[in-house]
């Protein structure tokens, strides 16, 4: 492969299977992984089927397996993962595969439903605005996990989900995180009662693969660590 | 939500235990480090321990810690590993607790009574 040109393995397939085929891209300056799997798809081969939305970062879709790690692919730059000029793309892992790059992400948000992932206001209808304090501790903690663009490369980089289909992952958990931190939330033991055992937080190994591979660089193993915790202390007091 | 509140109570359990091992584990090490100094015998230890109710209390209480971080260890790995669940890994895991304190209580009466 000359420096002109990336040598490319698209994993093309659907839930039956699949396999690897070999595309030649023109290297270009600045060039992204998602703007590869556009160009094979604009100009090679049309049926290729992926999914982007923003391009920018915020919408967390592009997500897919780039050199065996995964990646959100707008925001990863050839130049920083290509390997002598190769690219290996595929599907998240961890998820049902629909066709091609595309996953199903129906089970990832089911499991943000079955961590309590919703807010859930206190009391009636509040006669103000609630003011949190930026700089009270709850704001903080909720701060460091609400970043979250719901991309499931963590959810894909988490050995535990592989092992246990069932375990909600770094992504529910970190959302559970989040609104139990809320002032406003008024599902608090019910979340808790939602996120222990071991389909929940307990499963943590606490590896922090999932920090380690998250884009917006937030620590689902410390909220996890939280849920430990705060579930702990509501199950010494007997709230559930 | 027993399931839920069993593994909250259990990682309250292993983690206090931990923190118990901890402490035991560095006296252990400083009394070894500093019994072998002169050469080691049975008589020597003995004689440190028996009738001492402060090593009897020390070595108890670590059995305790032993018996029950060790057991909620190995019941989560039998689960990862092995996919074992339900009652009869419940009923292993209180087995290997109980297995451990016999064991470990037998051998701290041995050194405080004989
Ligand atoms: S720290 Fe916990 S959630 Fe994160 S990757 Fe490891 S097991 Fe998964
Ligand atoms: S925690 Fe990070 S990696 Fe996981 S879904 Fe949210 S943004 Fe993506
Ligand atoms: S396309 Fe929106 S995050 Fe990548």
């Amino acid at each position: 492969m000359s420096d002109l040109t990336l040598d490319v393995q698209v994993w093309r397939g659907d839930a039956a299977g699949g396999a690897f085929r070999r595309y030649a891209v023109p290297a270009r300056e600045r060039q992204t992984v998602l703007d590869v799997v556009t160009w094979i798809q604009r100009t090679i081969d049309p049926s290729l089927s992926y999914r982007f939305a923003c391009r920018v970062g915020m919408c967390g879709t592009c997500a897919m397996t780039v050199n065996g790690k995964p990646r959100w692919t707008c925001r990863t730059l050839v130049g920083a993962v290509a390997r002598a000029g190769r690219l290996v793309v595929a599907p998240l892992a961890n998820l049902p595969v629909v066709k091609d790059l595309a996953c199903d992400m129906a089970p990832f948000f089911d499991k943000w439903q079955r961590a309590e992932g919703r807010f859930r206001p206190a009391a009636a209808a509040p006669a103000d605005f609630a003011v949190v304090p930026p700089e009270s501790p709850k704001r903080r903690a909720a701060d460091a996990g609400i970043e979250c663009i719901g991309c499931a490369v963590c959810h894909a980089a988490c050995d535990i989900v592989a092992w246990n289909k069932d375990y909600l992952g770094p992504a529910a958990l970190n959302r559970a995180w989040t609104l139990v931190n809320d002032v406003r939330d008024g599902a608090r033991a019910a979340r808790l009662a939602a996120v222990a055992g071991d389909a929940g937080c307990h499963a943590c190994h606490s590896l922090q693969s999932c920090r380690e591979h998250c884009p917006k660089h937030i620590n689902p193993t410390a909220g996890i660590a939280g849920l430990k915790r705060l579930s702990a202390l509501a199950a010494l007091k007997g709230e559930w | 939500m027993t399931t839920g509140r069993t593994e909250a109570l259990l990682w309250l359990a292993q983690r206090a235990s931990a923190a118990v091992l901890a402490l035991c584990v560095v006296v252990h090490l400083a009394t070894i480090m500093l019994a072998v100094r002169g050469g080691l015998s049975g008589a020597e230890i003995l004689g440190r321990t028996r009738g001492s109710l402060a090593w009897a209390l020390f070595y108890a209480v670590f059995v305790l810690a032993v018996a029950v971080h060790a057991p909620i260890g190995l019941r989560a790995i039998a689960r990862e590993t092995l996919g074992w669940r339900g009652v009869t890994l419940e009923a292993a895991t209180g087995a290997v607790a109980l297995a451990l304190a016999w064991a470990g209580w037998r051998a701290v009466a041995g050194l405080v009574l004989a």
